[in-house]
């Protein structure tokens, strides 16, 4: 699981920090942007040449079912007995043009296969950034309000078990209880499988079920949806609320320190619009730029709670070809995780940025 | 005001103060009883530790939950209605008095505005939280109002602009604007110049006057610094150790001291002109050194000797660089102490880091002990570091807090190969410490264990180490408190005498630069405007920036003072008219 | 607004405070200074740690049978039976003794974090000072490489790492190693990042440059006054990480990256196994290996969370004193200028 409770949270800015006034932002959002390419690469080879230290895929897939000649006649046809320098080329332009291979146990590209999961992963990751947001900042704010006193006490140690929990075990207990005893919530699953038919036949699907059951327009297809989504959103989303309740009291308590929030107390401001406003606002700008970290460690779990709640997004699949040790689809679902952490952080960097008027103005 | 008996705005009655710390319970204020009267300007004097800030922060009740309180603090309304007692008021009474009755103008303008709402909101939320009726229209009008009374130009424009989109002396005025937007009859103003450079102190303090004789409003004012006290307090409170040691009005404070404590304190101000005596005698003293040098043959070279250096800082990816100094030539000759005056901005520690070859200078020649330092390497440079010694501003800074002061001052003795290790060095290291008048058995202690004033002795002990041909000082007094100032200031002097290195002292404060200093050379905005001796610099000085930072600078003589208002305000004008100069 | 006790020049300083040996350590120093709930914090935190390491010392004596022990003298345990006299917590799917494998989990995990955080502190310690401190190009590079690495989900890379590593399973010091390893190249640029921030604060400090000054070379500045103040908050990281690095490890586990069942008993695996039973309402296998990392990584993270807080002055908590108490000393809320900052101004 990424860190996420570290003190030293906050990114380590390669690009110029967007302090100076007048034209900085362009620049900066520029070079920011131009940042994307090389982390790319970098992770894109390091799973390249990690996987490639293994030996070639087809062996690691396919050894054992196949004789040694037609193992090598695949290798052959696959172009896996060339210089691994060559593959690393090729591999490259491909990955250029968007083609991330085609997997072994199945032979489907790795782009179908995301675009079939990874609206389901979205999905997820929506639910329980949703949780989330809800009960982590004010949940934060508050804890920050009483700092040193037992309400506080209350809401630190909820976060940390928040994010002692492990997400399976945390979505398994959720199960037990909410779907196995009480038998409010289903147990797996995104949909029955009347939901899921019904929508196989809308002409443009979109894979994330909650749009499609609104495209559906029926109420019961919505609930559905929604019902097989509350554990999941929940396991995973307390997780990260967690980390956000520790962050935003962190950061809020920190600024509440600040002069200038003393000089509104002398100006007559209430406690409660001091953390609300004044501490809030600019704690805001370090805690965006963690959040966007933390996308990672949303991807990691949601792996985890995929495979728990057989929600078949991206990190089921993953999880999938993993056992069937189908190591090109591995590394071309990792590359392309890697490809949208990459944008995410630039997004929430460019976010970060807006709200910060040093930046913009 | 009115005319019958009112009632001060402000009683303090035996207030005591005691906080929560690590090392236990301390206690800060020790019964002090205070009156303010109405459109009073009281100066609560007093050095690090004296207990002033604190006092003042608990007449608006703004001190941390670590604090205990006792005694009173009776604050009245402007109308003189209504009459409080902070230290028994509730969290949502007190919210009620600070803003409306009492309100606070801070020290540093730059972290007392939150950067990430305009001024206008910041300043219309204090309206807003008086009075939930109020539009934001009619708020935003009253904030305008208020800025252009404390004289931002522009106020339509500028209520919406961030707080980093002013200038330092205009983020001051802006906090001003946001205290005094209530109309309080009391304003707390805790040091609130110190952050600023003396031009723009003069124009603060300017304005706080105005506070008092056009809006009647009675400031507390918090500072360490005599003549800014001189220049606006009405009456004098002098604290020491959490009790108030004198209190009188001003006038009588700087004429007729009576406590030992204020007379010691008064005494230790520098003033300009002070020195000059010592100067001139050192002066004549070098001069007949230089005469028997230059009959037996010898010709001393300049220990430094700076011709149209250049230092320019890079610029960001195709920005345009900065250049910190412009064109810079002086000399510093053996055994003589330039003072290098100017304020923030002006390059003077620049140039003295570029001396120490901290910073590589992009133009022109400089010569540090006859090495070219353009086109630095460090490897050449080495062994000439061991006749540079240096002196650090931030005497709680300038220590490793893992080594022992001992160690720390034998580091130069072990880089240079002059001992093996730093108990080898410590008998010289002994010496050093009593040369700077520190009991030897301080070796053992860690930085933290000393005080700001010793610190920076030790500090001058590692400096002079290898007995340096040269010593670089920047600003080494100027985090001390005037009395510790004082003292380093004279030891300093007594060093000089007896090791007769060369110095370069960085300084923003005239007349510290002036007790020392054999030749001044002043800086403005990276380039010298101006250099000769302390008498012909200061007493006649040729540049109109001179004139004004001399001007600017305020002396402990409400008097004298007065008169120098005067001066200043027509060389304002004139350089507004000229602002070239 | 700060109250720190500062001496000023005026008054003698106060006399030399020479803790002893335990005083210096870091978390007993924190344990004196610490008041009210953070102590109480602290204190629930260090109990808990105590009793994991504990268990794992002693898990050999305490547990009544073995990690992959199917059997006794009174036959097979038989697969999922519920909590009974024999076996408390009842047998898994595999039928092994729940409660056993429990008590040697956390033998494994101790082991794991041990050695992976160890690896990591010495391999992220030295690329950021070096990194941190010499700056250039290897600088920019290293932060480019450790900040993609440490942007993207970790628990992916260790799954990567841990393929390579071992192929996916193996003996008991095989897994081990392989899950420690996984972690340690996870971790390494998290380490990198606060040492390379803290070299970086510290280079500008003046005392390092004032070793400049006199002409000390590079690695006397980086190991005489750099290393030890850089790694001041290491005891913080120490734990937070270690936490994580536990719940990694019960993530390899889960995903059947961990080790074999035969090898060493891991929570993660154990609870991989119990995913089918939850939904036949056997609790028994999931819910004791999954509190058992629950109240290690509490136990763990509340000691990191309360170093953290007394680390920081700002979040640190103070007794109250009682009106007039205390004896007269010196309170100082005038700060100290800054020495960086004149020249930061002078570059704006």
């Amino acid at each position: 699981m990424t860190t996420s409770l570290l003190p030293t949270d906050a990114p380590s800015v390669v690009a110029p920090k967007p302090k100076s006034a007048g034209g900085g932002l362009g620049r900066y959002l520029l070079i920011r942007f131009l940042l994307i390419f090389p982390t790319i690469f970098i992770l894109v080879t390091l799973v390249f040449l990690l996987m490639r230290t293994i030996g070639d895929p087809i062996t690691a897939a396919q050894g054992g079912r196949l004789t040694a000649d037609q193992l090598a006649e695949r290798i052959h046809a696959a172009g896996y007995d060339r210089p691994v320098l060559v593959q690393y080329v090729e591999y490259l332009g491909q990955v250029f043009t968007g083609n991330f291979g085609n997997t072994i146990s199945d032979n489907r590209p790795v782009t179908e296969v995301l675009l079939t999961y990874g609206g389901a992963t979205l999905e997820l990751a929506f639910y329980a950034l949703i949780v989330a947001f809800i009960v982590g900042i004010p949940l934060g704010m508050l804890a920050a309000y009483f700092r040193d006193r037992y309400p506080d006490a209350v809401l630190r140690i909820a976060a940390i078990l928040f994010y002692a929990t492990p997400v399976f075990f945390a979505g398994m207990m959720l199960k037990l209880i909410f779907s196995v005893w009480l038998q409010w919530l289903p147990v797996a699953g995104r949909a029955t499988t009347r939901t899921e038919l019904a929508m196989q036949t809308l002409p443009n699907k979109t894979g994330i079920y909650l749009i499609d059951a609104i495209q559906l327009g029926n109420s019961a297809a919505i609930g559905d949806v929604l019902s097989h989504a509350v554990l999941p959103g929940i396991a995973l989303g307390l997780l990260t609320a967690g980390v956000f309740l520790r962050l935003v009291r962190t950061n809020v308590i920190g600024t509440l320190g600040t002069d200038y929030v003393d000089a509104a107390r002398s100006r007559g401001v209430s406690e409660f619009r001091l953390v609300r406003k004044h501490a809030y606002k600019p704690a805001l700008i370090p805690i965006i730029t963690v959040i966007g970290l933390q996308i990672a460690l949303l991807l990691g779990g949601a792996v985890l709670t995929e495979t728990t709640f057989e929600w078949k997004g991206l990190g089921f699949q993953l999880a999938a070809y993993l056992s069937a040790r189908d190591f090109v689809a591995v590394q071309g679902i990792v590359a392309l995780l890697a490809v949208f952490v990459a944008l995410t952080n630039f997004v929430v960097d460019v976010i970060a940025a807006l709200i910060d008027p040093r930046v913009r103005y | 005001m009115s005319t019958d008996v009112v009632t001060p705005v402000v009683q303090i009655d035996d207030l005591s103060i005691s906080f929560a710390t690590d090392a236990g319970a301390v206690k800060a204020v020790a019964g002090v009883t205070l009156t303010v009267n109405r459109g009073e300007v009281l100066a609560i004097v007093g050095e690090s530790g004296s207990g002033k800030t604190v006092t003042a922060k608990s007449i608006l009740g703004l001190l941390p939950e670590t604090a205990t309180l006792g005694g009173a603090v009776l604050l009245s309304n402007r109308a003189g209605t209504a009459t409080r007692d902070i230290v028994t008021l509730d969290k949502k009474q007190l919210r009620a008095v600070r803003g409306a009755d009492v309100s606070m103008v801070f020290q540093e303008p730059s972290t007392a505005l939150n950067p990430v709402y305009t001024v206008g909101w910041q300043i219309a939320e204090g309206l807003r939280a008086h009075n939930a009726k109020l539009t934001r229209s009619e708020a935003k009008r009253q904030a305008i109002d208020i800025l252009r009374k404390v004289g931002i130009p522009d106020p339509e424009v500028r209520v919406d602009y961030y707080p980093h989109q002013f200038s330092g002396g205009q983020k001051q005025r802006v906090v001003i604007a946001s205290a005094l937007v209530l109309n309080p009859g009391l304003i707390v103003a805790d040091e609130p110049t110190t952050a600023l450079d003396v031009t723009v102190q003069a124009e603060i303090l300017d304005l706080l006057r105005r506070l008092r004789d056009e809006f009647g409003t009675a400031i507390v004012l918090i500072t360490h610094n005599m003549g800014v006290v001189a220049d606006l307090a009405d009456r004098v409170a002098v604290m020491y150790q959490g009790v108030v040691v004198e209190e009188a009005d001003a006038a009588t404070l700087f004429s007729a001291p009576q406590n030992d404590y204020t007379k010691k304190l008064l005494d230790a101000v520098p003033r300009i002109g002070q020195g000059r005596v010592r100067t001139v005698e050192r002066a004549a003293e070098r001069e007949r050194m230089r005469v028997s040098r230059a009959s037996e043959g010898h010709v001393d070279a300049p220990v430094v000797e700076a011709t149209d250096l250049v230092i320019e800082y890079p610029g960001r990816l195709g920005r345009k660089g900065f250049r910190a100094v412009d064109e810079v030539s002086f000399r510093i000759a053996q055994g003589e102490v330039l003072g290098l005056v100017g304020e923030s901005g002006s390059g003077k520690t620049t140039i003295g880091r570029a001396i120490g070859g901290l910073t590589r200078i992009t133009g022109g020649s400089l010569k540090v002990l006859d090495f070219e330092m353009n086109g630095f390497s460090e490897r050449r440079f080495k062994p000439l570091r061991a006749d540079i010694g240096f002196v650090f501003q931030d005497p709680a800074a300038s220590f490793n807090p893992l080594l022992t002061i001992a160690d720390a001052v034998a580091e130069p003795l072990v880089i240079h190969g002059r001992a093996k290790n730093p108990e080898a060095a410590r008998k010289r290291v002994d010496e050093l410490l009593e040369a700077v008048q520190l009991p030897k058995s301080y070796g053992d202690r860690f930085p933290h264990e000393l005080s700001g004033g010793q610190r920076q002795r030790a500090s001058l002990a590692r400096g002079l180490a290898l007995e340096p041909k040269l010593l670089i000082a920047d600003e080494p007094t100027s985090a001390l408190d005037v009395s510790v100032q004082a003292r380093v200031l004279e030891l300093f002097a007594e060093l000089q005498l007896e090791f007769g290195f060369a110095a370069l002292f960085i300084s923003h404060d005239l007349a510290v630069v002036d007790l020392l200093a054999d030749r001044i050379a002043v800086l403005y905005h990276g380039a010298l405007v101006e250099e000769g001796t302390g008498e012909e610099v200061l007493e006649h000085p040729q540049n109109p920036y001179t004139r004004r930072l001399l001007a600017s600078l305020p002396v402990p003589d409400p008097a004298e003072q007065a008169a120098r208002r005067g001066l200043l305000a027509s060389l304002q004008e004139n350089s507004r008219a000229n602002p070239a100069g | 607004m700060t109250t720190e006790l500062v001496p000023t020049g005026h008054v003698a300083a106060l006399p030399p405070t020479k803790p002893g040996f335990f005083g210096r350590l870091p978390v007993l120093k924190q344990l004196r200074q610490s008041v009210g709930l953070q102590r109480g914090m602290l204190v629930a935190g260090l109990v808990i740690t105590a009793i994991f390491v504990l268990v794992a010392i002693f898990a050999p004596l305490i547990a009544p049978y073995g990690f992959s022990q199917l059997r006794d003298d009174a036959g097979a345990f038989g697969a999922q039976q519920p909590p009974s006299a024999a076996h408390i917590m009842g047998t898994t799917v595999g039928g092994y003794d729940v409660y056993s494998r429990v008590l040697w989990g956390a033998q494994t995990a101790v082991l794991v974090i041990i050695m992976a955080v160890v690896f990591s502190i010495f391999a992220g310690i030295l690329l950021g000072l070096v990194s941190g401190y010499l700056g250039g190009w290897l600088d920019r590079v290293l932060v480019v490489i450790g900040d993609a690495i440490y942007a993207f989900p970790s628990l992916l890379l260790a799954i990567v790492l841990s393929i390579v590593i071992s192929g996916g399973q193996s003996s008991l010091w095989g897994g081990i190693m392989a899950a420690a390893l996984s972690i340690t190249v996870v971790f390494i640029p998290q380490y990198y990042r606060v040492i390379r921030a803290e070299t970086i604060r510290i280079k500008a400090e003046p005392y390092v440059e004032s070793a400049k000054m006199l002409g000390a070379g590079a690695p006397r500045i980086m190991f005489r006054h750099v290393l030890r103040n850089a790694t001041r908050t290491l005891p913080i990281i120490f734990t937070l990480n270690s936490s994580e690095a536990l719940l990694t490890l019960a993530g390899l586990g889960f995903l059947g990256f961990g080790i074999e069942p035969t090898a060493a008993a891991e929570w993660g695996y154990d609870l991989n196994k119990a995913l089918s039973d939850v939904t036949s309402g056997i609790w028994w296998t999931a819910l004791y290996p999954g509190l058992a990392i629950v109240l290690a990584v509490l136990g763990i993270t509340l000691v990191g969370e309360s170093l953290n807080d007394l680390a920081d002055p700002r979040l640190r908590g103070r007794k109250r004193v009682k009106q007039k108490e205390g004896t007269m000393s010196l309170t100082s809320v005038d700060k100290p200028l800054p020495s960086e900052t004149e020249i930061l101004e002078e570059n704006a």
